[in-house]
């Protein structure tokens, strides 16, 4: 899978406003809003889904890189959007860093491959030093995604 | 006392696979020993140690992993680990879950 199979474009963001965990998770659901990928009357409840993954153990996974994510019965397909916040946010990560980079995910609730496969990729690219540190210093949702292009045609990580 | 590494196999039990959570659960139980442990699917190997490393196996309900492990702890480790996957992360049991579903 690469990150053009479920990352949306239009949702990306750069230079996110949030300093907090819920506040980072509203917005980065209601880029997805505003591009159109999620109903907007199921918003709410897509947030409070992923807040409720969260208490179960953070998803920030170290390395300053976070999945929040959740399933969602309105969502057809796997939908996620990519969140840099140059200063870092506190998200209780797992090696207790800040956040910068965030890849959130919604999928449907049948289909656990497909956000087992997204977690590969998304885990794959990170691994490569370089791609991590360029999305980490992207000024804007165009930079980010020419990053993923490039990751997606293999010009970081080799395997 | 040997030095060279013990392996055993395990299989994904719960029906979500080797997701984020699992993937904690297996990073910590696995910090816990002083062994280097290893987990492969194929012929890819990873540091179970990593939870970046693990989620790159994107391992789904039903396959089946090595696990290496070497050190002095080696076979604690294999044990714990073991018992990590029969007991299916505490998720639902993919087998059972599709036994008893009918598709309509």
């Amino acid at each position: 899978m690469k990150f053009s199979d479920f990352i949306k474009t239009d949702a990306i963001r750069a230079e996110l406003k949030s300093a907090t965990k819920p506040a980072v998770i509203e917005e980065l659901v209601q880029s997805l809003t505003e591009a159109g990928e999620i109903d907007s009357e199921q918003r709410d409840d897509i947030i409070a889904a992923i807040m409720k993954r969260e208490d179960l153990g953070s998803t920030g996974i170290g390395r300053g890189v976070a999945v929040p994510h959740t399933k969602h019965p309105s969502v057809q397909r796997l939908v996620g959007t990519v969140g840099v916040s140059e200063a870092g946010i506190d998200f209780d990560s797992l090696d207790g860093e800040p956040v910068q980079l965030f890849f959130l995910l919604i999928s449907p609730p049948e289909r656990p491959g497909d956000h087992l496969r997204a977690l590969e990729n998304i885990s794959r690219q990170l691994r490569d030093e370089t791609f991590c540190r360029f999305l980490k210093q992207s000024k804007t949702a165009q930079d980010i995604s020419q990053l993923l292009q490039e990751a997606d045609d293999n010009q970081f990580a080799a395997g | 006392m040997s030095s060279s590494p013990l392996t055993r196999t395990v299989t994904v039990r719960n029906a979500q696979g080797l997701h984020a959570r699992p993937a904690d659960m297996l990073v910590r139980l696995a910090n816990r020993f002083r062994s280097d442990v290893q987990l492969g699917k194929a012929d890819q190997w990873v540091d179970a140690k990593s939870i970046l490393s693990v989620l790159t196996l994107g391992a789904t309900c039903g396959t089946e992993l090595s696990v290496s492990a070497e050190g002095a702890d080696a076979e604690d480790a294999l044990q714990a680990i073991g018992e990590l996957f029969e007991g299916g992360f505490d998720e639902p049991n993919g087998v059972e879950d599709a036994e008893s579903t009918v598709d309509s």
